[in-house]
């Protein structure tokens, strides 16, 4: 066990390792630092460009080799180097990790335990009325884009906003600017702010999860185990309640795994269409302000979560499956 | 109509069936009506499809919802039938308990066995947790788990097939059943793990009285086991009587055949098999009458004008053919059936060796973990084989499911150096051979897979798929065409089916078309791995009368691998017993069948049911302890000590050699025999 | 395909063969058919559509800025005049070109890799697969995104060729276990005895044996392509101007959309029943193909 435990943190390591170079050497070479300081007027002196590039690390001047081992070297030490603004990135990433973290987290939470629930009820009341809306649903979700999503939800919101005369939905921001009051106030407007982006996410984890769910239950419902149970006496519904639920549940640990990769790749849009300063919403403006160091903090932060949910999926599935705990 | 009998347990009444599929409406049951009577054993027989499973299963409520069920079936004054799931399942596992046939998949991975077994009888009783435990371990122990009650917090992944088969039939017996219906409980077993469940089946029926519903594909299972003996045929009930009657003087064409078709493991020097033409009728589009009239020697116009139903032929029998009366003379004149072809053994001594393997081993490394595997120790498959195969002869390898028989053929077919050992093909031993020279043996040894639904690529045309090694070897397209008629028509299939689909096909057919692509390139041996097995048995006559035509004709020598005894014994002339990677006994089949050397062949023989009533009845059974060790860590000395049946009988001395020395294929009389303490 | 071929007329007894079965099951699905009208409709429009709008997609109407939809143009203009009808149309079809041939190229891909990586094993095996977990640590999107400035004022293809080279590992995975086990089937086995090479039998054997996977995961791809391609292409990390596709109509019409609801509604609605509309075809493929798979099979004892 502990040699498995350690070949799995091994593994870990060299695939982040992995991205992060693959992200700092792709960055480097698609961007052009330098484009950012030409064509300004009056127009800067090229010693001082080069003395900026210089500043962080990414002058096209100095062969790639080089400047990737200096940036990997300050990452080892815990310093992800300068973004283009002269900014420390350790401090941003500090900020914005938990500003992201919050929305992923309670998003994928939410939409994996209502998708869930909604995929083994459309399973047990197969066709039914509420199977049928569930898939239309989940269909429709699945088939819009996250940014269309995000746009939709923030619209509806402001009609609703208009209609009520109030604000009830915020959509920009994590709070209000200007808000004064504390406690629990403080604490309901934040939630005000939450909704929104939240539901951006969910709602994409609800329509995936139920999906899932739902075949992994239909597969069960035909299983001779289920058949044996209610040879014992156990009615229909016992026996899926009793035996089905649990073996239905086990392959969601491994699709938790897959469907951050989707999460991570859905914040961006969420975080700048809903005004959150968090990592995706950083990301897009390093990408279009050539910020090299921005960019690989980024990427080695998705990496990092997306093989945390690979191994905590791992964990999950070893607790619910004695089969596989027996390893 | 129905013999009526007073303690009736059930009566089911004009049962039919019906599915509703894309094809059309899939007539399962039709029209049966049958009564079970308290405490006997009822076989019902018939072959895959025939309407078996979907009978027991709506004897417990357990069909599928799309199911449409007319007729009745009373039990204790009730219509079961009627009943809606909550009501019907009081009765289940209560009054009506099932065994079902696949043991692997029929408990829930996620639960102890122990908690499986308690759930059992907390549904029908109010006891407590402490209690239900007590009973379910008490169980475990009256269906042979030894350490029950560690093997209770066991989970199923960790039971044997044959195991878990042990537990299906606890949770059966843990209410005191009035009724087991058990569907094909063996079917998925190795002989001599059915042999220990039958086993355990008598125990539980003696232990709490009930009546035993035995379903099953298979003639001797039941010869020994039943009072009454139910035969089926495209989802009616053909002919039903009183066990020794059915055997000993059939009625029904149907089954006249079926029992004239199946090889008899007791059967001395060389028998004859029926073959019965044709198919099983499609449950969708079955024949206006009787719906055996296509396959039937005896069919005349009057047999599609009319269903058959049940008649009595005496007090204790009914049969459902139109020609009962004639049926009798037909069989005496010898118009019913015309047998196959007596297998003649080609001469022992003076013939070339084809096929020669010395002391082959295969280990393969036994990993762990699913993300990061590891290589954690080894699994012998094959440990040590000698094997000889002389030109136009059958050699069969026998054993159970595991003990290394695939490997062993795998291995030859690779025709690359093995491990250890030595593998010589027709003279020339093949590590030595150059890739070419490789390439060019190959159209000398060739191989017929057990699955004929697996072994054809269902995307090729079966004309292609003939051709295939045709034209890996170059021969021209246009000499192809003819070369595939001449193969499609010496299995008997005609030349218009080289363009249809392997899909159009039935099981039988498919070994056909595989044999044919086996013998495309003439080859001299061909290695059959279990070709009848997984066949229905009234079409496995025919394959098996095939093989032995062609074996005459093409002067081939055949390598036999099969866990059937009875098929072994009627199609060949040598016979390798094989135990955990090794073998324990050899030598000429009439030989090994009659005077068996070692405890493990002795007791592989005895497991064989034989379709004989009688015989079965006083038959002597040795019945082996435990289970197959797992190859991973195979027992020392003699592979076979942990479970011999003599060695507790034997001198101190000679059983403490059983576990320190591993006995050597040694020449006694006729046959080699890897024993410290022959039988013979 | 072998669907059509499969429909052999001398079949002995009625029953129906797997081609008509499919084509029955397939037509059965009312979503299904209706995802094949939508889609149908979608390329009518977007490749006929264009021949009969009064006006290009690259031409202004400075007469008419910001205007909402009338009959001379159809659905409004832009602020600076540009005909939206026209606008979405080109923008439909350049997401449905790029949804087609990535779908393409990355289900080839996933075939080949994926197919000789379960047929070969071994080496071969884990090096794909290694490759495959490495790509998948980092989300396609993010490599994408970061590499955009490389295609930027160049050929769209380039843009085709990154969203195919990133976007093959699943298919690649479920290709890979489909011929693991088709490999331990005895007609390959029988094939290999026979000595036929490796790359035929993984050609003529084990792809044709996964089609039906292949064509339900190259279906599900376009629509999966199309979701990101009009992501980046939102983001100005897609389609890059003068060029238009759904993404970048989208982006452009956002700002103002509350009070000019056309500029982005009908990017929006094509692009939403575009993909509904392939992921009915491929859900409706999936039960045509493998009937079990996604219903209830309460299944009764095998004999
Ligand atoms: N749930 C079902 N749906 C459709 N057809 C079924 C179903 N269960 C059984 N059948 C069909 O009913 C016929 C009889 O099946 P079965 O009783 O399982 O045969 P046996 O047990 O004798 O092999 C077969 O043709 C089978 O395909
Ligand atoms: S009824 Fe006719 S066809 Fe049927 S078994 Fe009797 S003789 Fe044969
Ligand atoms: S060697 Fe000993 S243990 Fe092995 S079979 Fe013979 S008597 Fe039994
Ligand atoms: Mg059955």
């Amino acid at each position: 066990m502990l040699n498995y435990l350690v070949k799995r943190v091994l593994n870990f390591l060299i695939m982040v390792v992995l991205a992060s170079t693959l992200g700092y050497v792709l960055s480097s070479l698609a961007f052009d630092p330098r484009a950012n300081y030409q064509g300004a007027n009056p127009p800067i002196p090229e010693s001082t460009i080069n003395a900026k590039l210089d500043n962080l690390g990414v002058n096209p001047a100095r062969p790639l080799v080089g400047r990737y081992l200096d940036w990997a070297g300050n990452v080892l030490t815990g310093d992800f180097g300068v973004t283009v603004g002269e900014q420390r990135v350790n401090e941003e990433l500090s900020r914005r990790i938990w500003v992201s973290l919050r929305l992923l987290v309670l998003g994928s939470v939410i939409g994996s335990l209502v998708g869930v629930v909604l995929g083994v009820v459309s399973a047990v009341r197969q066709y039914g009325a509420t199977d049928r809306a569930a898939s239309v649903l989940s269909f429709s979700l699945l088939s819009t884009p996250v940014f269309l999503l995000a746009i939709l939800l923030k619209f509806g919101a402001i009609d609703l906003n208009n209609r009520l005369g109030t604000t009830f939905f915020f959509t920009i921001g994590e709070y209000s600017a200007d808000f004064t009051g504390n406690g629990w106030d403080l604490l309901v407007n934040r939630l005000q702010h939450l909704i929104l982006p939240t539901l951006s996410i969910a709602l994409g984890g609800i329509a995936f999860y139920s999906r899932y769910q739902r075949n992994a239950m239909l597969d069960v419902l035909g299983s001779d185990f289920l058949r044996t149970a209610r040879a014992k006496g156990l009615s229909s519904r016992q026996s899926l309640f009793r035996h089905g639920l649990r073996v239905a549940i086990l392959p969601m640990a491994t699709f938790f795994a897959y469907s951050f990769g989707l999460l991570v790749t859905g914040a961006p849009f969420t975080e700048s269409i809903f005004g959150w300063n968090g990592m995706g919403s950083w990301f897009i403006v390093a990408v279009q302000s050539n910020d090299i160091n921005s960019v690989s903090a980024v990427i080695v932060f998705s990496s990092v979560l997306v093989l945390l949910s690979g191994l905590l999926a791992d964990i999950a599935v070893a607790a619910l499956d004695p089969r596989v705990r027996l390893r | 109509m129905t013999l009526s009998v007073a303690s009736n347990l059930i009566e089911i009444r004009n049962l039919t069936v019906t599915f509703p599929s894309e094809a059309g409406i899939v007539r399962a049951v039709r029209d049966v009506s049958l009564d079970i009577r308290a405490g006997e054993v009822l076989g019902i027989v018939g072959e895959s499809g025939s309407g078996k499973s979907v009978m027991s299963l709506s004897m417990i409520g357990l069909l599928a919802e799309s199911a449409t069920v007319t007729g009745s079936i009373s039990y204790d004054g009730v219509n079961l039938l009627s009943l809606g799931d909550n009501a019907m399942s009081k009765y289940r596992g209560k009054d009506i308990a099932m065994v079902f046939q696949d043991p692997l998949s029929a408990l829930n991975p996620v639960h102890t066995i122990g908690r499986q077994i308690s759930e059992a009888l907390h549904i029908h009783n109010d006891i407590s947790k402490e209690a239900a435990l007590a009973r379910a371990i008490e169980l475990l122990e009256i269906v042979g788990i030894p350490r029950p009650a560690e093997r209770a917090q066991s989970y199923p992944h960790e039971f044997s097939g044959g195991m878990r088969q042990r537990v299906m039939i606890a949770l059966a017996i843990a209410n005191q059943p009035k009724v087991i219906l058990a569907d094909e409980p063996t079917t998925a077993l190795d002989v001599t793990v059915q042999a220990q469940i039958l086993d355990v089946l008598k125990t539980a029926r003696d232990m709490t009285g009930a009546a035993v519903v035995l379903v099953t594909h298979d003639l001797g299972v039941v010869a020994g086991l039943a009072d009454r003996v139910a035969i089926m045929y495209a989802g009616k009930v053909v002919e039903i009587g009183n066990v020794d009657e059915v055997y000993a003087s059939p009625a029904m064409p149907y089954t006249i055949g079926l029992l004239r078709s199946i090889p008899r493991v007791d059967a001395v020097g060389s028998s004859r098999l029926t073959s019965i033409e044709g198919t099983p009728p499609s449950p969708v589009a079955l024949p206006p009458g009787c719906a055996f009239a296509p396959r039937c020697p005896a069919a005349a116009p009057q047999c599609d004008a009319e269903i058959p139903v049940l008649a009595a032929v005496s007090p204790t029998r009914l049969t459902a053919c139109v020609r009962q009366q004639e049926i009798q003379g037909l069989q005496t004149s010898g118009r019913l059936f015309r047998d196959g072809p007596s297998h003649v053994a080609a001469p022992v001594s003076g013939n070339a060796v084809a096929l020669e393997i010395r002391n082959l081993k295969k280990t393969f490394p036994l990993m762990k973990g699913s993300v990061l595997r590891r290589r954690v120790g080894s699994v012998f498959a094959v440990d040590g084989v000698d094997l000889t195969l002389r030109e136009g002869r059958s050699l069969a390898l026998v054993g159970e499911s595991g003990c290394g028989k695939t490997t062993t053929l795998l291995e030859i077919l690779n025709m690359v150096a093995p491990e250890t050992g030595t593998i010589t093909v027709l003279g020339r031993n093949v590590s030595e051979l150059s890739k070419k020279q490789r390439l060019e043996m190959r159209k000398d040894l060739q191989i017929v897979f057990q699955d004929p639904f697996a072994s054809l690529d269902p995307r090729l045309p079966i004309g292609d798929a003939i051709a295939e090694p045709l034209d890996n070897f170059g021969m021209p397209k246009s000499e192809q065409d003819q070369r595939v008629m001449e193969l499609l028509e010496l299995v008997g299939l005609q030349r218009d089916h080289a363009s249809r689909y392997p899909a159009e096909f039935s099981g039988g057919q498919r070994q056909r078309i595989a044999i044919a692509r086996a013998l495309a390139l003439n080859p001299k041996v061909l290695a059959l791995d279990e070709p009848v097995s997984a066949l229905d048995v009234s079409v496995r006559a025919g394959v098996l009368n095939l093989l032995a035509e062609l074996q005459e004709k093409l002067n081939l020598s055949y390598l036999f691998v099969s866990h059937d005894l009875a098929v072994v014994q009627h199609v060949a002339d040598d016979i390798a017993v094989m135990y955990l990677g090794g073998i324990v006994e050899s030598g000429p089949v009439e030989e090994v069948f009659a005077r068996p050397q070692h405890p493990y062949t002795q007791a592989l023989l005895s497991a064989v049911p034989i379709p004989d009533p009688v015989v079965e009845r006083v038959r002597k059974r040795v019945i082996l302890q435990g289970e197959l060790p797992s190859p991973a860590n195979p027992p020392s000395g003699c592979r076979f000590h942990t479970r011999c049946q003599i060695r507790a009988s034997l001198p101190a001395e000679v059983a403490a050699r059983c576990v320190s020395d591993r006995p050597e294929l040694d020449s006694r009389h006729a046959s080699r025999v890897a024993c410290h303490a022959p039988l013979n | 395909m072998t669907v059509t071929e499969l429909s052999v007329e001398s079949s002995p007894s009625n029953r129906l063969t797997r081609g008509s079965l499919i084509r029955l099951r397939f037509m059965r699905n009312r979503l299904a058919v209706a995802g094949v009208v939508i889609l149908v409709l979608m390329f009518v429009a977007a490749f006929i559509g264009p021949f009969f709008s009064p006006y290009r997609w690259d031409e202004l109407d400075f007469e008419a800025l910001l205007q909402a939809p009338s009959s001379k143009h159809w659905f409004g203009t832009s602020q600076i005049g540009g005909d939206v009808f026209a606008l979405t149309v080109r923008g439909l079809q350049k997401s449905l070109i790029i949804g087609l041939l990535v779908a393409v190229f990355s289900t080839g891909l996933a075939a080949v890799a994926g197919g000789f990586a379960g047929f070969l094993g071994g080496k071969v095996d884990r090096s794909v697969m290694w490759m495959i977990d490495a790509l998948l640590v980092l989300p396609s999107f993010l490599i994408i995104a970061v590499m955009s400035p490389l295609y930027r004022g160049r050929t769209w293809l380039i843009f085709v060729v990154l969203l195919a080279a990133f976007g093959w590992m699943v298919t690649a995975r479920i290709v890979r276990s489909a011929t693991m086990s088709l490999r331990e089937r005895d007609f390959v086995r029988a094939a290999q005895y026979m000595g036929v090479p490796a790359r035929k039998i993984v050609f003529r054997h084990l792809l044709p044996n996964v089609a039906s996977i292949l064509i339900i995961d190259a279906t599900l791809n376009v629509g999966a392509t199309i979701l990101s391609e009009t992501g980046l292409s939102y983001l100005g990390f897609g389609v890059q101007p003068p060029d238009v596709s759904l993404g970048s109509l989208i982006a452009e019409g956002t700002a103002s959309a509350l009070t000019y609801p056309w500029l982005f509604m009908f990017a929006g609605s094509a692009l939403i029943l575009t993909v509904l509309a392939v992921s009915f075809i491929g859900d409706g493929l999936r039960d045509a193909f493998d009937p079990g798979s996604n219903k209830s099979k309460k299944k009764v004892g095998k004999s």
